[in-house]
């Protein structure tokens, strides 16, 4: 019952907001807040359960939606330790980011069009995240899709803006079309769509594993799509054109976590198809690497921070590949706290000087402390520094990459821990240290902005200690499923720990050698690989000149040849000729002769006649 | 003796006059007297079994049949009275409108 209030509380409020509050600006902000704070409230009591007992059953509530022969779906409701993880993640940081919103969004255009999508996507991210079934869950995936196409739009009179948002739901749309093929390949083979009932089936060996390959990669595509992974990652960079609160809560916490939640929602899929579980692993931490490298080079604060999320899912996508489905979750679970952080943080400081370029800003700390001092405990903790929270899950991911045997990935990993630490380091000294090269005068933000950031930094820094190692029962054990016997699967790996913080201190230590200095621009703009990866690696030229000019239009002009030469003339005019032709022909039966009609009624009458007759 | 059969074939030989005269005659208003020419052939038979078979519902129609073939006649004669005063024609060759 609990969990269908949860769910539909955030939607009355969006139909609240748009039909009833809408010309009420504040009176919208507070439904919106209310109602997700409400969610919170009310998922304390699963949570409560959950950390009372670990190994608690899951609770599914679900009736009937659709039920013809060979077709059942349900819509319902599955509470288990993951899907209530997700609940608190979402409901938290959504509770803060929603405040937090209150004091940026002040005084925009559309406020209250702002929150009843905000409420709409809570809406439909807890319908992922509730969901029992496929069905369900691709509809709330689609609906989320919806929530944020509607948020990166939202300056839709800029045409960066609007295009930014379409170019994010059709590249969504690409990756989706693998999910739902991915979804009825498994129907075809289990007869069911219910997540609970296919785990059975896999479980008794009921799939071939060639099918369950298949299912795997397409059911991965849509991971890929909502993950930003590559190589759909282009939308998500984009995306930033919304306001920053979305980017915080949609393209940073929750919403593009979804993959990662997809993928550990399936992970009994994926343990039965280790060749599957490959592919995701090296798509994850090619991505990973990626991003971070195009980090390196970005000028725009909340680019940088979009890269940096990009090869954080990565990371997480890594983790599910090479089997560590907890250490994923962990990860997810403190970076939707420190990169929400670090989204809002970034957020107070455009707010203070009304520019996104880190160029033009410089020697803040002082008039901004408490942004600047949250904004540090969160890049801390995203470089992974000991002990804040991204230290303990990023270590959990490099040990189990190490312990599985996955070197090259465990490389990569440790790479990307380093370039992280390197580009963040920039972040900061450019940002706020280093010469003043703002204009104005810059003051901190109200505290309905600087509360939440404070509240997400203590997370950000502790939230890291339920998954050390050596506590029990730790994140892992609560997470973990039948499939790892209730235990998470990693120990504490002196190695990987030490290596991992030699070369975050080494990355920290470079950067501050490059960049803490009065510096005007960037110093290793010369560099050939600064250059290609401040282009992003030219992959959206890529897209828009291979992919969209060469081979789209060129399917668009065999399709118009196609078109024009065989449908229109066989089809369209054939079917015009055989009518008229047809016409003529039947037009000599029209004579207007009454009695030419009547004798057509009369032997009709007598065939008639004949034929009963006869039988 | 005069058996069902008789009626029956005094019956066919009538309406098969009846659709020739319908079929075949130019003046609208000799087809119009073959329509009721049909009518009451059917009629005949209708009262033939009626009797034949100790049924009344046979004779019951017939009055209806006739009846409603009065009205359907006074609505026909006064549509052709209509064309007539229009059309100065009671040749049915001449009235071809519908094709038109």
């Amino acid at each position: 019952m609990v969990s269908w209030l949860i769910l539909f509380i955030p939607l009355i409020a969006a139909v609240l907001i748009t039909f009833v509050t809408r010309k009420q600006k504040d009176l919208s902000s507070y439904v919106s807040i209310g109602a997700v704070v409400l969610c919170f409230i009310l998922s304390i009591d699963p949570i409560l359960t959950l950390l009372k007992d670990p190994h608690m059953k899951p609770v599914e509530q679900g009736f009937s939606w659709i039920n013809i022969p060979g077709l059942h779906v349900e819509i319902g409701t599955l509470l288990d330790p993951l899907s209530i993880l997700m609940l608190f993640v979402v409901t938290f940081v959504g509770s803060l980011i929603h405040i937090y919103s209150r004091g940026y969004m002040h005084g925009e255009h559309g406020y209250s069009r702002f929150f009843a999508c905000m409420s709409l996507f809570i809406f439909s991210m807890l319908g992922i995240v509730l969901a029992n079934n496929f069905i369900q869950i691709y509809i709330f995936w689609e609906l989320v899709g919806l929530s944020s196409y509607l948020l990166i739009g939202y300056y839709f009179e800029k045409p960066s803006a609007s295009d930014a948002a379409k170019k994010a739901f059709l590249v969504n749309r690409v990756g989706d079309f693998g999910f739902i093929l991915g979804i009825f390949v498994l129907f075809q083979a289990t007869g069911t769509f219910n997540f609970i009932e296919i785990n059975h089936i896999l479980e008794k060996g009921g799939i071939p594993e060639s099918t369950i390959y298949i299912a795997a990669l397409l059911i991965f595509c849509g991971a890929i799509g909502k993950s930003a992974q590559f190589p759909l990652h282009v939308w998500l960079p984009d995306a930033m054109e919304g306001p920053t609160p979305v980017s915080a809560l949609i393209h940073a916490a929750t919403m593009v976590a979804a993959g990662v939640y997809l993928l550990a929602r399936t992970s009994l899929l994926y343990h039965f198809s280790p060749d599957a579980m490959e592919v995701v692993a090296y798509i994850g931490g090619f991505t990973a690497l990626l991003a971070a490298v195009i980090a390196v080079a970005q000028n725009d604060i909340k680019r940088v921070i979009a890269y940096s999320t990009l090869s954080s899912l990565g990371y997480m996508v890594m983790a599910m590949g090479v089997g560590g489905m907890t250490a994923g979750m962990f990860y997810l679970t403190t970076h939707a706290f420190f990169k929400a952080l670090l989204f809002l943080a970034a957020g107070s400081v455009i707010h203070a000087l009304h520019t996104q370029d880190i160029w033009e800003m410089g020697d803040v700390f002082k008039k901004l402390k408490t942004t600047g001092t949250t904004f540090i405990l969160g890049s801390l903790a995203m470089a992974g520094v000991f002990p804040f929270s991204g230290f303990w899950s990023k270590d959990e991911i490099l040990t189990i990459a190490f312990t599985s045997h996955h070197y090259f990935l465990f490389t990569i990993g440790i790479l990307v821990a380093f370039v992280s630490a390197f580009f963040m380091t920039r972040l900061v000294f450019v940002t706020f240290f280093g010469k003043g090269r703002y204009h104005g005068h810059p003051h901190e933000s109200p505290s309905v902005m600087t509360v939440p950031l404070v509240i997400l930094a203590f997370f950000a820094v502790v939230a890291g200690f339920a998954g050390m190692p050596w506590i029990e029962p730790n994140f892992g054990s609560y997470i973990a499923g039948p499939l790892h016997g209730g235990h998470g699967e990693h120990g504490f790996n002196l190695f990987v720990a030490g290596l991992s913080t030699a070369v975050v201190i080494a990355g920290i230590a470079l950067g501050y050698i490059v960049y803490c200095k009065e510096l005007k621009s960037d110093p290793l703009a010369k560099n050939v690989l600064y250059n290609l990866a401040h282009n992003k690696f030219y992959f959206d030229e890529f897209y828009d000149n291979i992919i969209v000019a060469k081979v789209y239009n060129g399917i668009g002009r065999i399709c118009n040849f196609a078109e024009v030469n065989f449908i229109i003339i066989f089809f369209v005019n054939g079917f015009a000729y055989l009518t008229r032709e047809t016409g003529k022909v039947l037009r000599l039966t029209t004579t207007g002769k009454l009695q030419h009609y009547a004798l057509v009624m009369v032997a009709g009458v007598v065939v008639l006649v004949l034929f009963f007759g006869v039988l | 003796m005069i058996t069902l059969s008789h009626y029956l074939i005094l019956s066919l030989i009538l309406f098969s006059i009846g659709i020739a005269g319908v079929l075949l005659r130019r003046n609208i208003i000799i087809v119009l007297m073959s329509l009721e020419l049909m009518f009451n052939s059917i009629n005949i038979s209708l009262a033939a079994f009626s009797h034949f078979l100790q049924s009344m519902t046979g004779r019951i129609f017939v009055v209806f049949t006739i009846t409603v073939a009065a009205a359907e006649v006074a609505v026909g004669l006064a549509i052709l009275v209509a064309v007539y005063r229009q059309r100065k024609t009671v040749y049915i060759e001449e009235l071809d409108e519908m094709k038109h």
